[in-house]
């Protein structure tokens, strides 16, 4: 076998190992964002759950801020709904909901006696964290996204990322209008549940998940 | 901000991991040395020595796999940990709860030690097998954004492995301290029974043996400080920055972090429970020394004041102002 055939041979192997490691690679990537999905899924059907009993422990102190209650119900349904469409539908409407929630709260400090209910304090804290874990989960699944779209866009992977089916995915991004830090006036708030001051600014090099809400 | 620290972030990982062989094997010939120079003395032939040697490196094997596999445990019941969950301290575990998705790990177990003392430790040979522990006096003086910040700092420790290698020193230096221990309570006992008159054959040899016990535990309890100060100066503190920022990684809020150590800086309480081998554990020295300067190499902690204009160095703020930076000045 004369060299240049050999080494023609070789150059071969070297690109199809190449192109395998790459694509495993890049599979391994999106199994990751799916997996990430999958997590803020769990935790977004852990607050459509909670929020049923909430409305409830509430319904009967808050006669009068009956829209508050209706405009969460709502949301809440719209986000069900939007729960097959995909992140950016499934985005937009949770974080509708997560707006109304704040309403929600924000209303609640009017009335002493649900604030040291002990029932509203433990749905409080326990939507506190879900927020703070879609939050997070969602950071991290789009730490991923970053990741694999980053993968399929840089050379060598870029030639071959095309042709075998790998597309940009989708942030899980806050809308712009739901970044705005809602102007809710909890200065006269105190202990362990107190909100915490949002940050004035996020980091610009840092994907645009909004940060855990109120609580 | 965040490539930086992501890059510094699996640097440390792959040295956690090069620098806990290491310190195993460095015991290991320690010990072998140790037991070949007493198998000499005693036998007199280099093959005495040698078993004595293989004897050694046993003893060291088992050390080495008994701080791997057990050594979370025993610096938990040593520091009277108690375990929680999500009935006993829920909010706590919400936020234990909430890192873990934030850092992608599995969900640690949780322990509380009942003292007024706020502060913090992670401990634990890798994710899958770690235990975060909180004093009471951290859960009542912090609130929520504060507690996240000390959590991130802990899972960041477990993320990269620095629990496993902190784990190794806690449990190995006071091994060597508890064979000193050792050593030199046998030679009391082999001194006394000497004195009570017996005959002189056989304390003869036995008087040998004692002797060489003598100098053995003289020396490991001569060594033992000294390795524990080796130790110390070996113990990073750039573990404890690169914690700080890669909690603020995780939770993308520096506030909290921020306020949480200039809060546990400045309680002025120290923790009953810490000691001179789990002391660098903890996310602040829980063994305060007032008006001793912190930039010394001995240190196991970075100076308060540096942690904190670091972190708001990540955000594009200014440093402490002198006067607040004097109030924490010398408190670590």
């Amino acid at each position: 076998m004369s060299p240049t055939v050999l080494i023609v041979l070789i150059v071969i192997v070297v690109i199809v190992i190449g192109g395998i490691l790459i694509y495993n690679g890049l599979v391994q990537r999106r199994l990751r964002i799916r997996e990430a999905y999958a997590q803020i899924e769990v935790q977004l059907k852990r607050r459509w759950d909670l929020i049923p009993n909430l409305v409830n422990a509430v319904k009967g102190y808050m006669g009068f801020e009956q829209s508050v209650l209706t405009s969460v119900t709502q949301a809440r349904a719209n986000a069900v709904a939007a729960g097959g469409q995909g992140p950016a539908q499934q985005a937009s409407a949770e974080n509708a909901l997560t707006g109304t929630l704040r309403s929600l709260f924000a209303v609640v400090e009017n009335y002493p006696d649900l604030k040291s209910n002990q029932n509203v304090l433990n749905l409080q804290e326990q939507l506190t964290t879900t927020e703070n874990q879609i939050g997070f989960a969602r950071q991290h699944y789009n730490a991923t996204v970053l990741d694999y779209n980053t993968g399929i866009a840089t050379f060598p992977s870029v030639l071959i990322a095309g042709p075998l089916g790998f597309h940009a995915e989708q942030f899980f991004d806050a809308e712009p209008e739901a970044q705005q830090v809602p102007t809710v006036d909890l200065s006269n708030l105190s202990g362990p549940t107190a909100p915490p001051s949002i940050p004035p600014t996020v980091p610009p090099s840092v994907p645009p998940a909004t940060p855990p809400a109120a609580g | 901000m965040q490539g930086q620290a992501t890059q510094d972030f699996y640097q440390q990982e792959s040295a956690n991991r090069r620098q806990s062989i290491l310190l195993v094997i460095l015991l290991t010939a320690v010990l072998a040395a140790f037991g070949f120079v007493i198998g000499y003395a005693i036998s007199g032939t280099w093959q005495g020595g040698i078993v004595a040697l293989l004897i050694a490196v046993l003893i060291s094997m088992l050390l080495s796999s008994l701080s791997y596999f057990s050594g979370d445990s025993l610096v938990l019941s040593v520091s009277h940990a108690r375990e929680v969950d999500s009935t006993s301290a829920p909010q706590l575990m919400n936020v234990v709860q909430e890192l873990s998705i934030a850092a992608n790990l599995p969900m640690p177990r949780v322990y509380v030690i009942d003292d007024p003392a706020p502060n913090a430790f992670a401990t634990g040979r890798d994710p899958r097998h770690a235990s975060i522990c909180v004093t009471a006096g951290l859960l009542q003086k912090m609130d929520r954004e504060e507690l996240q910040g000390v959590i991130g700092h802990e899972m960041s420790h477990v993320r990269n492995l620095d629990t496993r290698f902190l784990l190794l020193v806690a449990t190995l230096v006071g091994s060597i301290a508890l064979l000193a221990d050792f050593f030199l309570r046998f030679t009391f006992w082999g001194g006394m029974s000497g004195r009570r008159g017996r005959d002189n054959d056989s304390g003869g040899g036995g008087g040998a043996l004692v002797l060489i016990m003598f100098v053995v535990g003289l020396i490991l309890a001569i060594v033992a400080p000294i390795i524990g100060a080796l130790v110390q100066m070996a113990v990073s503190r750039q573990r404890e920055y690169l914690a700080d920022a890669s909690s603020v990684e995780l939770t993308r809020n520096p506030y909290g972090l921020e306020r949480a150590l200039a809060n546990i800086a400045s309680d002025r309480e120290p923790l009953a429970v810490a000691n001179r081998a789990t002391q660098h554990l903890y996310i602040v020295n829980p063994l305060k020394k007032f008006g001793s300067k912190s930039a010394g190499l001995m240190e196991t902690h970075p100076p308060i004041v540096d942690r904190i204009n670091r972190l708001r160095a990540l955000t594009g703020e200014a440093p402490l102002d002198p006067q607040a930076a004097a109030g924490l000045a010398g408190l670590d």
